[in-house]
Formats: C-alpha cells, structure tokens, sequence
C-alpha cells in the first residue's frame, strides 16, 4: 500500500509536430516551457467526481463514436488548477474533420453557471489514449474561451491495462514566424478530495470486492467496528515491520522510528481514576440522552393514540 | 461487551425496518457519480443550515429504481427574481438528452440539517413527484453526518395511504382516523444499492492506487457533546410546537363539549317551555334548526402534528444510532487505556 504522493512521470514529453522545424528549437523550448509553469505550476488537481462523469459518458457515447469530448470547469489560481466538474458535448469526428457543437458547449456552461457561479471553463477533456490532430484544432477552439486551457485525457479503452489519466497543456513551438507547431506538455496529476468525497469513495471502493459490483450502506455500529477493523490492519503492518527491523532482517529508518515514538506518545497518560470518572460521565451523558430519546418517542406514540380514540 | 451492543440495537434497528412494507420497488440502485455530485454540490454550494436540492434523472428497470445522473439546482435566494426555475429545468433536460443520458424525472434530493427534513415543503414537492411517476423517491442527504465518518444517504417515498390522504386534502382529525395512519408510516425508507459498471470499478482502484491513504479517520472520533447539544437543541423546538398543537387540540375538545353541553341544555329548556304552554293550551314553539344556532368548532388540521411527531421521531431514531456509536467508541477507548495503564 502506497503511503506517499503519487506523482506522474514528467520525463517522457509527447509532441507532434505539425510540420518539422530547424535551428536550435531547445532555448524556445525551455522558454515556454519556463513560461507555462510560471501560469499554471505543475499540479492539476482532480476531483474523483469529474472523473466518474467522465466514465459515465464514455459508456453512453453515441454509435460509431470512438471517443467522447467535453468542458472541464473548475478553478484556476497562479500555482495550480483545480477541475472540480464537467459536461460532456456533442461531436462528430471523422476521418479528415471534426464538428464540435460550441452551441451547445456555451448553453451548458452557462446553465452550470447558475447554480456555480465560481467555476469558470479550464479546459477540455477526450478518452482515448493518445492526441490526435483533431485535439489540436478542438485545443485551438478551447483556447479562445480559457486562457492557456488544460487538456485531460482519461484512457478508457484501457490500452495498457490501466485508465491512464493525463493532463497536458500546449504550447507554441518552432521557429517563430516560420514554421510553428504545437506541443502538449504533461501535467502532474493530484487526486484531491473532500472530506467528505473521501468518505464517500472509500465507502464505496468496497463495492470492487462484492461480485455484482453492488454495496448496500451499512448501519452503525458496524462502521464503527469496520474503522476500528481497519485500523487494527494498519496496526499488524506496522507490528510486522518492527517486527522485522528487530530481527535484522530490515534497515532501521530513523524517521519512521520517530513518528512510531510519536504515536506511541498519543496515547494520553492519564491515572486510572480520573479516566474512569470521565469514562463514566460520558457514558452517563449518552445514556441519558437514549432514555430521553426513547421517553420522547414513547410520548408521541401515547399522544398519537389518545388522539384517534 | 462491544458484540453485546452491537446485537441488541441491529435487532432493533431489523425489526424496524421490517415492519415498513414496501410496495413497489424493493430498492433503489444509485451510480458512483450520483453520489459524488450530491457530496460536491454541498460542499460548495450549501453552508450552515441551508439546504441544497437538485433533480434526480435515471430509468425504472422491471421492480428497481435506477439512479444515473443528476442536476443540482441553483439556490432560492439568487438576487435574480426573475430566474425560471422551469425554464432553467427545461433547458437542461433538453441538453442532457443530446448526450443520451436519461431524462426520465425519477425523484429529488435535498440535504439535510441533523436530520430535519420532515416538512410541509417536502411533503407537497414529494407528493407531486410521485402522483406523476410511481416510483419517485427523494434522496436525503445528511452532510455533517457523513462528515462525522460515514455516508448518510437515505432514498424515502410516501406510503400508499399518505398518498390517498394528500389527494383528498382530508386533513381532519376523522379524516385521519379513517385511514388509521400514524407518524410512523408516514414515510417509508427504501434500502439504497450502489451498483457501479466494470469501467467505474477500474477507475476506483487507479484511484485507490495514486491517492493517499486518508490521514483522518473522523468515524472514530471521540468528541460527542457539540452534535449532541445540536441535536438535542432541535429536537426541543420541536416538541414545543408538539405541545403547542397538542393545547390547540385540547382547548378544540373542549369547545366541543361545552357546546353540545349547551346544546342538551337548549334542547332541554325547549322541551320544557313545550309543556308548559301545552299544559296552558298555548300552540308550542317552532322547532328550530338547532344545527344553525350551535355551528360546531373548526377541527384543527391534524397534518402539522402527524408532520411534527414524524420529525421527532426522526430525531430520536438519529440521536440513539449516534449515542450506540459513541458508546462502542468508549468502550474501545477504555480497552486501549487498560493496555497501557
């Protein structure tokens, strides 16, 4: 299980260019590149809901259509983007052109306008896995409604065994005023979510395990013990790497074995009676809230019935 | 101990359950993107008490309700007066279809302030949703409680003998006693699925993969008295309408009694001059419409108060799951401090 921050590999650069160019193309190239991570850094954070709608309207997409696109809204601030939601639109694609309905593009956003008026257009996004010409006249188009847009694209068809999510911004690139062309340069991607997103989708994670791919919600005291079953697991991982340093067989970590010192001192020293009579005025406490609670629903229950006498 | 506790409310809880019927659909299947939209539209949208709503789009399937996308709705209190919330509906579905997702109505959803839904409001809305479509359910959605550790969703539609009720606008207390319907059947909770495709199960375990593990595990927190006081705080309010209504009732009773008490009285006295002037040979009195003279009382409505003690017993259902979760808590505390100590 990973413990630390997924962060996307920034070495391989994809770039197509429209037509070849010549002279040193390595000082524009830094230039802009320095230019676009002074706009925009290199996070794009991604809430998990744009990523669902995403899915969703991939498995709705029209007959024939081999891909989807559509407008990503969200944030944007001078170190990163936020991408907080989307909406698919309309397109034709074929062979030697694409037909994107902008009609349609602009009605949606500005009816999503109404309900959020912060969210402004960054960019587009398209599933499948690599960027085609047509991407880059779509770019083009985007590029008028946002500035320096963002393009994500989500790898449904899973093509090497896993939906590669990627986001790229353009760049200009070539001998300026002669031969020009366009680069997509990667983004790094950080999955960000609220609290309660979270709760939410680790919730629903457990839905991968059950066969029907169903999960109903679960009452309460059985979520207390599911977090508490949760965190004994986290427990053992640790016992057997301590376990494991112990007996050699694993280098000592001096900062693991800090924050180890530090949880061990989170567990609050307190002298036995004092932590009873806590313990007990507590436990008072939410009894009587539950006898009040049972008087009270014993209550409507008599006056309902005395009513229909 | 902890199993104890456990048995003794899911027991409970089953029964509870049990006893509801429901009539059409068993469940209601809801997508992971439903869910997520309604969390978002909350958090950013929706602060302090003010609730949040939007639409729910999706398809009936033979007995099962599915859920596959929805729309939030702008809020009420927009400066622009003249904003067409039809019109805004329209508009949307009209684009929604372009990209062939379902635009059959099926329902609503709201947040919730700790579990205060219970209202006229949401009655009428609800009623209307399900005399045009059967199987209309709304989608509460209780945010503080999710953010508390666990996700609180619950899909809830009128009982066939609310629905009978409403239609009528027979809210009188005979009205109400012919149909014999109490605050508990009132609403009736239908069980929530979440059924998620292949794709979307990929997506969550990349997810999974190259997102952090999450530092904060609210649900075992150990601070109660703040949802507590809360809780407790609302569920006072309301039993003060409660006993409001209930002395509206009473002094109502008690009209009524005094007035068929003068009525016997009047009816007596009649009787009595009848004879003395038959006795006198006088002709006797015309009889009078006696109805028209004594007009019986307004019966109260009783709807508020089958509203207001559903409210209650919504509140208390909440505040007893919430003090069993708390006491599992502590007793789990109890147990580490006994290692260490």
């Amino acid at each position: 299980m990973n413990q630390c921050d997924w962060q996307g590999a920034t070495a391989r650069i994809p770039w197509r260019p429209a037509l070849s160019f010549s002279s040193s193309p390595f000082v524009t190239i830094l230039h802009f590149l320095y230019k676009i991570m002074a706009v925009h850094g290199p996070f794009v954070k991604i809430h998990p809901v744009v990523l669902a709608s995403i899915v969703d309207s991939y498995e709705r997409r029209n007959e024939g259509a081999s891909r989807v696109i559509g407008t990503l809204l969200g944030t944007a601030d001078k170190h990163s983007v936020e991408v907080t939601n989307c909406f698919s639109v309309p397109h034709n694609e074929s062979e030697d052109e694409v037909a994107v309905d902008m009609e349609f593009a602009k009605n949606m956003y500005e009816l999503h306008k109404k309900v959020s008026p912060s969210e402004v257009i960054i960019g587009w996004y398209a599933t499948g896995y690599d960027i085609t010409e047509h991407s880059v006249l779509i770019h083009e188009y985007y590029s008028r409604e946002a500035p320096n847009p963002i393009h994500m694209t989500v790898d449904t068809a899973l093509q090497s065994n896993k939906m590669n999510i990627r986001a790229y911004v353009s760049s200009q690139m070539g001998v300026p005023g002669k031969t020009v062309g366009v680069m997509f340069t990667p983004l790094t991607i950080k999955y960000i979510y609220y609290d309660t997103e979270r709760i939410g989708v680790d919730l629903l994670q457990r839905t991968r395990a059950s066969p029907s791919r169903t999960n109903g919600l679960t009452t309460d005291l059985a979520q207390v013990a599911s977090a508490a079953g949760h965190v004994q697991e986290m427990l053992s991982t640790m016992l057997s790497y301590i376990e494991d340093v112990l007996s050699g067989k694993v280098m000592a970590d001096n900062s693991v074995g800090r924050y180890l010192m530090d949880l061990v001192n989170k567990v609050p020293k307190i002298t036995a009676e004092d932590f009873e009579s806590m313990l007990n005025s507590n436990i008072n406490d939410l009894l009587m809230v539950t006898y009040l609670a049972n008087l009270t629903q014993a209550q409507i229950a008599l006056n309902e019935k005395l009513v229909v006498l | 101990m902890l199993t104890v506790f456990f048995d003794l409310w899911s027991d409970k809880k089953r029964s509870k359950i049990s006893s509801v019927k429901t009539f059409s659909s068993s469940c209601v299947f809801v997508r992971l993107q439903v869910v997520l939209k309604i969390i978002k539209h909350y958090q950013e949208e929706g602060q302090g008490s003010e609730v949040v709503q939007g639409v729910l789009l999706g398809l009936v399937v033979e007995d099962r309700l599915e859920i596959t996308n929805c729309f939030p709705f702008p809020q009420h209190t927009e400066d622009d007066v003249d904003f067409d919330e039809v019109q805004y509906q329209m508009e949307m579905m009209r684009s929604l279809r372009h990209v062939n997702i379902d635009h059959l109505h099926v329902g609503w959803y709201q947040s919730t302030y700790y579990g205060s839904f219970v209202s006229r409001a949401l009655l009428d809305s609800q009623f209307s949703y399900q005399h045009a479509i059967e199987e209309s359910v709304v989608l509460i959605y209780d945010p503080i409680k999710t953010a508390q550790g666990s996700l609180c969703l619950k899909a809830y539609r009128l009982t066939p003998k609310l629905m009978e009720i409403c239609k009528e606008k027979d809210f009188s207390p005979e009205g109400l006693k012919k149909a014999c319907i109490g605050y508990e059947h009132m609403f009736e909770e239908v069980p929530i699925v979440i059924k998620n495709s292949h794709l979307i199960n990929v997506l969550l375990l990349d997810l999974q993969e190259k997102s952090t593990v999450a530092d904060k595990h609210e649900l075992l927190n150990l601070s109660s008295s703040n949802h507590l006081e809360k809780s407790l705080q609302l569920l006072m309010d309301r039993m003060d309408d409660m006993s409001q209504d209930i002395g509206k009732y009473n002094t109502y009773c008690r009209n009524l009694s005094k007035q068929q008490q003068q009525k016997q009285q009047y009816l007596q006295r009649r009787q009595q001059e009848n004879a003395q002037r038959q006795s006198r040979g006088e002709p006797p009195l015309p009889e009078e419409d006696i109805s028209k003279m004594f007009k019986p009382p307004q019966a109260p409505a009783r709807m508020d108060t089958l509203l207001i003690a559903g409210q209650i017993n919504n509140y208390c259902q909440n505040i007893k799951e919430f003090t069993s979760q708390n006491l599992g808590k502590l007793f789990m505390a109890e147990a580490l401090q006994g290692h260490s100590s």
